[in-house]
């Protein structure tokens, strides 16, 4: 008997289900875990509490970085600069301590490694294609770039993965995006994830496993693939993945953490089979037209606010719905914005470029060729890049590219989290505006009071040559 | 974590929709190592404007919070759960909540309802009214003293612990044999998954 097609999502869930209880519930295996200093403290308190060992403690990555300054974290005699914040000193203290006492690998603050754990993983090649991964931080989504299963967990589960190296799941329903055709010059996978939003809106993919289709990303990078799925979380999804392919294998061929020899190519060999097979079906399935793809910013203070570089402040009553005119005019108040503004007025004080969405090499690439030769706008009080990784940081620095940035007067910084939440000192300052090419504009994020404009990197290098929201496409 | 079966009291008549984890609680608030004490943090911009509903007088002690469509969507923050505890509220009601929120909530003890936003809009008027609202896990109904009822469905697993205040974590370590089994077929059929050497340089200062 022929068996029935399946959805790439189907067969990890598959591969993974250690049993399937009678209420439906599976116990899925966990391969891969990735911890950072924010949501696990609790986490290995309570097994200490517990008595309970971590069970597979060579299956779990800890890093630090939501709370690590970006400035420099050693003095010139290789002693550690103290951190400022006690509770975010604390927090990382408690990492360092928690790691090897469990038996797991720590990257530490100064290491070359060292960076945001969505980068480091897929870096690392400790993110793999058909594995499930976790982490306690909603973000994990971007894994799925690599045709991982990844989604974001709560501490209580991320001690239950410590514990068990298992979770108890109900499998969620899947969503194909389609995107036919191809994207315009100088449009990004920023704003086509962006667009996306926008078309499925915030609580969109709530309950469902999307996997992204379609010759668009099959074009991409895995460095794009990453900030695609990375965002699937902002449409509510668990999860977003895309099919594995030899883009994918060739970027994890020898990186550190991956397979290697006779064992990389029996990986390779499982690795070719994980794709939806022809005839799979899906709960819910949407098309996009790359064609219709602009370069895209953000308005309010949800993802799902967004318009084409071209348009305009939304008016409230644009909307057929009465509780999104009342969410869209609070939108506005706290953004500061009138109705009608076109959106290449809008004025920036402060730009970030970073975040586990937008800070690998290709975004730091992307964002100096804008600026290459320009400067920054004297009403952008500033601007900042944090590499994703140490790594990052080098590879930029070998090619010239920290110069770019300096010479156009941004900051060149350590790599962490930073402003994309501030947890650490860097913040945006209330009723100031950002670029940013993080992935949340949500009221005070970036600090109480921080307005933000998402976008891409090389959006957020236009707006800081301008000095305003600006199209890219008529700086290059 | 405690059992719980029955929440009756006030509710918070809240209502907002897209309520994400940093609205519950911000950033800042994130950097304790401990599960206590994050209700202070609570709602913090919301409850810096004056007549708000969480500093309201007429709501202050309320078990139930009503809210709209998407609550607890963003970031996978348990502490959002944390401090929803620690203001006293043991259910949410709400069209929608996003995946992890629910899953965080049901982790400690907080019942995540969901109920059509017809039923929404009328038990905002109940609440508004000061009147109490019961909700009962085992019936999985929720009434109010008008006579209105509403039922709602929920996972059965989570209405399992829930009721019974389970620790899930002490559940699957009983299930030690199937996991070990599913372990070693993966060692035999995908030996790939175990990472063999620590390559990567470590060099602590």
């Amino acid at each position: 008997m022929a068996s029935k097609p399946r959805t790439l999502y189907e067969k990890i869930w598959d591969d993974h289900v250690v049993e399937t209880r009678d209420d439906g519930t599976s116990l899925i295996y966990i391969d891969r875990h990735l911890v950072h200093e924010v949501t696990s403290p609790q986490a290995f308190d309570a097994l200490r509490l517990a008595g309970r060992p971590v069970r597979r403690p060579e299956l779990t990555l800890a890093v630090p970085d939501h709370n690590l300054p970006t400035t420099a974290r050693r003095d010139a005699s290789g002693g550690k600069i103290p951190i400022a914040d006690p509770q975010s000193a604390a927090q990382l203290a408690a990492l360092e301590k928690n790691a090897p006492e469990f038996g797991i690998r720590y990257i530490g603050d100064a290491d070359a490694e060292q960076g945001i754990v969505h980068v480091v993983g897929p870096e690392q090649g400790f993110s793999l294609p058909g594995t499930t991964i976790v982490c306690g931080d909603s973000h994990t989504a971007s894994h799925g770039g690599l045709g991982a299963l990844a989604f974001g967990i709560g501490t209580s589960e991320v001690e239950h993965v410590l514990a068990t190296q298992t979770l108890l799941l109900q499998k969620s329903k899947s969503m194909e995006i389609k995107v036919e055709g191809q994207l315009g010059p100088g449009v990004t996978a920023k704003d086509l994830i962006l667009h996306i939003i926008g078309v499925i809106g915030a609580a969109g993919g709530t309950g469902y496993v999307i996997e992204y289709r379609g010759p668009v990303f099959e074009q991409m990078s895995v460095e794009q693939r990453l900030t695609v799925c990375n965002m699937s979380i902002e449409a509510g999804a668990r999860a977003g993945l895309i099919a594995p392919d030899d883009v994918v294998f060739n970027y994890l061929k020898g990186r550190p953490m991956a397979p290697q020899g006779a064992d990389w190519d029996e990986a390779l060999a499982y690795w070719r089979t994980l794709h939806s097979d022809p005839g799979a079906e899906f709960d819910k399935s949407v098309v996009i037209a790359a064609g219709d793809v602009e370069p895209t910013v953000t308005w309010g203070t949800s993802p799902e606010d967004v318009v084409a570089i071209g348009g305009a402040v939304p008016s409230p009553d644009s909307f057929a719905d009465e509780s999104k005119r009342v969410a869209a005019q609070k939108s506005l108040d706290y953004m500061g914005l009138a109705a009608g503004t076109p959106m290449t007025q809008v004025p920036i004080e402060n730009v970030f470029i970073g975040s586990c969405t937008n800070s690998r090499i290709e975004d730091l690439r992307s964002a100096a060729e804008v600026l290459k030769g320009r400067k920054k706008a004297s009403n952008v009080r500033w601007a900042i890049v944090v590499p994703g990784s140490g790594l990052v940081k080098m590879q930029a620095e070998e090619e010239g590219l920290d110069r770019i940035f300096t010479d156009a007067g941004f900051e060149w910084r350590e790599p962490g989290c930073s402003a994309c939440l501030g947890m650490n000192p860097d913040k945006v300052p209330a009723g100031e505006r950002c670029a940013s090419t993080s992935n949340r504009n949500f009221v005070g994020r970036q600090g109480p009071g921080a307005r933000t404009h998402l976008l891409s990197p090389a959006m957020a290098a236009a707006a800081a040559v301008k000095g305003h929201l600006a199209d890219v496409r008529e700086l290059t | 974590m405690d059992p719980v079966a029955r929440v009756a009291g006030r509710a918070i008549p809240f209502g907002a929709k897209n309520v994400d984890t940093d609205i519950i609680i911000p950033a800042k608030w994130l950097k304790t190592i401990s599960r206590e004490g994050l209700g202070e943090g609570a709602f913090e911009t919301i409850r810096a404007q004056e007549g708000n509903v969480f500093d309201d007088p007429a709501y202050a002690g309320a078990p139930i919070l009503i809210a709209g469509d998407n609550f607890g969507c963003g970031s996978s923050r348990e502490h959002a759960a944390w401090a929803i505890l620690d203001l006293g509220i043991r259910a949410v009601i709400a069209p929608s909540y996003s995946d992890i929120f629910s899953g965080n909530a049901v982790k400690n003890g907080i019942l995540p309802i969901v109920l059509p936003q017809e039923a929404i809009d009328r038990l905002m008027e109940v609440a508004q009214q000061g009147e109490q609202i019961d909700v009962d896990l085992e019936t999985q109904s929720v009434t109010t003293p008008f006579q209105d009822r509403f039922t709602f469905d929920i996972d059965p697993f989570r209405k399992h612990c829930l009721l019974n205040g389970l620790d899930e974590v002490a559940l699957t370590l009983a299930r030690q044999t199937e996991i070990q089994a599913y372990e070693s077929q993966r060692a035999k059929t995908r030996g790939w998954l175990t990472p063999k050497t620590g390559n990567i340089t470590e060099t602590h200062a």
